[in-house]
């Protein structure tokens, strides 16, 4: 058990290292630091002195260890554009990234594994077929679509929804929270579904078919039999063991919410990471652009370590380690 | 009675409170870079910062300049090179600090400080002097008679406020700079600043001491500004009545826009004009005939009716139509002629054409990137083989400034009004202060002689013979093939009086409601 936590921990780490490294070839050769600081009028005398005060001289492994050395102190420099600490300016958009993707896996949890379930149960009915031919929308219309498709829906035509912006956010001094106030869950809606359709169709569909598969087994045919009910066969028997692959994919699936929340958040001026990263990407404001690439980075490998070691607590054989070898 | 009395005033009150607040929600497709007045000069910049800050005059409504903060300005009579300015009395800051002549003299040293953006359009001023308490003197190195015209984006800070916050000099944006006046704000403006948050929400309330009270309608009493980048979805904003007012609506909707009731579409000539600019130093298109044949191959008025959708003034010249120097004569476009292109062509030795790049921006002007593709259309039928490179204007602009491309679209406005703007950045010869954005290799130096001359001629009939003069060699050269103007169009409620800016600037205390 400790070995097998102890290897994801390496794994994770080396996975980080490497990332920071195209971070960090992004942030050294991209856009050449000294150019963007100095202005085309500088001397080279000015710009000898600012490549050794940045220790652009240095071996590259060397500046590579002190750009690691100081994204470990949240130390990026500052924006160019923004004229703020880089750290500081995530640390403020974070919130609505995090609350919008959140919002978003639940949403998606929820409604997929429900409608996952009941299509599974109740095979061949006219509510079944219906959510599994609309399911199809959600997989392939783009993001962007779909965003501007409710847009004109729920704000244009019906007037119920905002359509841009996060509503009123009360500010907790270290988070600023939409939860909190009506208008700031309004706004909360149309991008959540936005960003959670794809989600929810996947986790349905995967919902469905590992209940199927599990429905044929025989432990379930002799609850059956013993007359269980069929609650309980549904929800104690079946439910359990789906939930391995259904985690997996709602755990890796929120990485791509938080990486993806780019376009859903620009087709909603929702003032996140994602559309800091795409005026940075506009403004070829590198330390921010860099400064993302390491941070979406660092939520994958979080939530792939967080999954598999959330494995561990629910499949008592690998807590064993019984399957160590598979792993 | 007094029951009576009560109903009455509580209906008054109702009315006036109503009549009172009046909020205006605002969007356009980009924010404000800094709060600090002078550390940017770029539109949306600008925009914000009129709100707040004032300049010793400003353009109106419709571009023509007013005084603002100083009320008489002139050339001295015995010595043209020093501009007198009598100032406005009895203004105060937001903070309720006096305002007099030692803070324009501070501001525009501070304007013309290391780090400032907006020195080079100070580079002739010399010194600024103060007078009295409500007089400045600004000398300029040799006769400047354009000075006014520079100073419509040269926002007046108070000094004091200044000190005691420690931002004596604009902040450097390009190095990452930040100051206390980049989110803070001290201004004479007839708004000042409630909140800000960078990218989402900027509010905004009037100044009750505003001493523009009288003089401008002044019916807005908040401002709340929201930057929406999708423009599918700022236009959804304003349709479904969450915003009141937004700028750059997008071509394809202003139909949508003009036709929903409640709402309507105010349009007016962009004082920017789009071209194409041509190396005329190496390859095929250093021919006369060629640049000839690809000027008269543009169909501009089939681009105005298929990609502008109406929304374009065709033109014949680089220079929007406000601008000193315009004639009808420079604006006639050349009529589009295939065959006598093709002749062209043929007489240049390019009968079999050429292939060449187009390096064009994709996020700057409007439809910039279909303009470009129709022109190519164009070219290839008089056999040119144009490669379309459509770029972000981050990497655009250091292509087609750079003199890496022999063929590139250029968007090009006119802050001080006056050709003299054009000619320095675009014909003069590519030097170390002038012709930055002329990569296309033209150079005659007795075009650059008369452009340098009009910076000190005083002699505004003598000047502008010199203009028409240079005019008449840049359209004999082509190294640019014009397109056309930009149209702006502003998309609001229908309650609300406002006139398009021919600068894209709005100016909220001219703002009135039906």
């Amino acid at each position: 058990m400790l070995i097998i936590i102890l290897r994801r921990l390496l794994q994770a780490v080396m996975v980080l290292l490497f990332v920071a490294l195209i971070s960090f070839l992004i942030f050294r050769f991209v856009g050449n630091p000294v150019e963007s600081l100095l202005g085309q009028e500088a001397t080279v005398a000015q710009r000898a002195a600012l490549e050794d005060a940045l220790g652009l001289n240095d071996p590259i492994y060397e500046q590579y260890a002190n750009f690691v050395w100081r994204a470990l102190q949240f130390d990026f420099g500052n924006s160019y554009r923004g004229a703020l600490p880089v750290a500081e300016l995530i640390a403020l958009r974070l919130p609505a990234t995090l609350e919008l993707a959140i919002t978003s896996a639940i949403f998606a949890v929820i409604f997929g594994v429900i409608t996952g379930i009941y299509t599974a149960i109740n095979r061949g009915s006219m509510m079944t077929n219906f959510i599994l031919s609309t399911s199809l929308v959600g997989v392939s219309l783009p993001t962007f679509l779909i965003g501007v498709l409710l847009i004109w829906l729920f704000s244009v035509e019906l007037n119920w929804l905002p359509s841009f912006g996060r509503g009123e956010v009360v500010d907790l001094g270290w988070w600023t929270t939409g939860y909190l106030t009506v208008s700031g869950l309004k706004s909360l809606i149309l991008p959540s579904i936005t960003l959670g359709l794809y989600q929810m169709t996947l986790i349905m569909r995967l919902t469905r078919a590992e209940m199927l598969e599990v429905l044929r087994q025989d432990y379930i045919r002799l609850a059956v039999a013993l007359g269980q009910s069929k609650r309980q066969v549904y929800f104690f028997h079946a439910l359990p063991n789906i939930l391995i692959p259904v985690i997996t994919i709602t755990g890796l699936q929120l990485g791509s919410v938080i990486a993806f929340a780019i376009i859903t958040e620009t087709v909603f001026q929702w003032p996140g990471v994602g559309l800091l990263f795409i005026n940075a990407v506009y403004f070829v404001d590198i330390p921010v652009m860099s400064a993302y690439l390491l941070l979406v980075g660092f939520a994958f490998v979080v939530i792939n370590l967080v999954v598999d070691l959330l494995y561990l607590l629910i499949d008592p054989r690998l807590r064993d380690g019984q399957l160590r070898k598979e792993v | 009675m007094l029951k009576h009395l009560l109903v009455s005033a509580a209906i008054l009150s109702v009315s006036l409170t109503s009549a009172s607040a009046e909020t205006i929600r605002w969007a356009r497709a980009g924010d404000s870079i800094t709060m600090d007045p002078h550390a940017q000069n770029e539109g949306p910049t600008h925009t914000l910062s009129h709100q707040i800050y004032d300049s010793l005059l400003q353009r109106d409504m419709a571009g023509s300049i007013i005084p603002s903060l100083a009320t008489e300005w002139t050339a001295l009579p015995n010595n043209p090179s020093v501009w007198r300015f009598k100032l406005r009395q009895g203004v105060t800051f937001h903070d309720g600090a006096k305002f007099d002549s030692e803070d324009v003299v501070f501001s525009l040293n501070r304007a013309k400080a290391d780090g400032s953006e907006m020195k080079e359009l100070l580079s002739s001023v010399k010194e600024v002097r103060a007078v009295d308490a409500y007089t400045v003197d600004i000398e300029t190195n040799g006769a400047n008679p354009l000075l006014v015209n520079n100073l419509t984006n040269m926002f007046i800070m108070d000094k004091g406020w200044s000190e005691s916050n420690n931002v004596m000099t604009p902040h450097d944006v390009a190095k990452g700079e930040t100051n206390f006046a980049t989110m803070n704000t001290n201004g004479t403006g007839a708004f000042m600043l409630v909140s800000r948050a960078v990218d989402e929400k900027t509010i905004l309330k009037a100044n009750p001491n505003y001493w523009g009270k009288d003089i401008y309608p002044n019916q807005v009493t908040e401002i709340i500004y929201t930057p929406i980048q999708s423009s599918a979805t700022r236009v959804a904003a304003l349709l479904s009545g969450e915003v009141d007012l937004i700028q750059d609506v997008p071509v394809q909707d202003l139909g949508r826009v003009e036709s929903s009731s409640g709402l309507k579409l105010a349009t007016a000539a962009q004082n920017r004009v789009i071209f194409l600019g041509v190396d005329t130093a190496n390859g095929p298109t250093a021919d006369l005939r060629v640049r000839q044949a690809m000027n008269i191959a543009i169909n501009r008025d089939s681009i105005k009716k298929v990609v502008m959708r109406g929304q374009s003034d065709p033109t014949g010249v680089i220079m929007p139509p406000f601008v000193n120097g315009w004639t009808e004569d420079l604006n006639k476009y050349p009529k589009y002629d295939v065959k006598m292109a093709k002749d062209l062509m043929a007489q240049a030795g390019y009968s079999n054409g050429f292939d060449i790049v187009l390096n064009c921006p994709n996020d700057r002007y409007v439809n910039d990137e279909a303009i470009c593709q129709a022109v190519v259309g164009m070219m290839a039928q008089i056999g040119i083989n144009v490669t379309l490179d459509a770029k972000p204007k981050a990497q655009h602009f250091p292509i087609a400034k750079g003199g890496e491309s022999d063929f590139y679209m250029l968007g090009w406005g006119v802050p001080t009004f006056d050709s003299h703007y054009i000619f320095n950045f675009l014909v003069h010869t590519q030097t170390e202060n002038r012709g930055s954005w002329n990569p296309t290799g033209y150079s005659n130096a007795d075009v650059d002689a008369m452009i340098v001359s009009l910076e000190s001629e005083t002699d505004l009939a003598k000047r502008d013979a010199t203009i028409a003069k240079i005019w008449a060699e840049v359209q004999k050269a082509q190294m640019y093939l014009p397109i056309h103007n930009q149209v702006l169009n502003w998309g609001m409620r229908d309650n609300i009086e406002f006139d398009v800016q021919p600068e894209d600037q709005p100016h909220f205390q001219f703002l009135k409601f039906k």
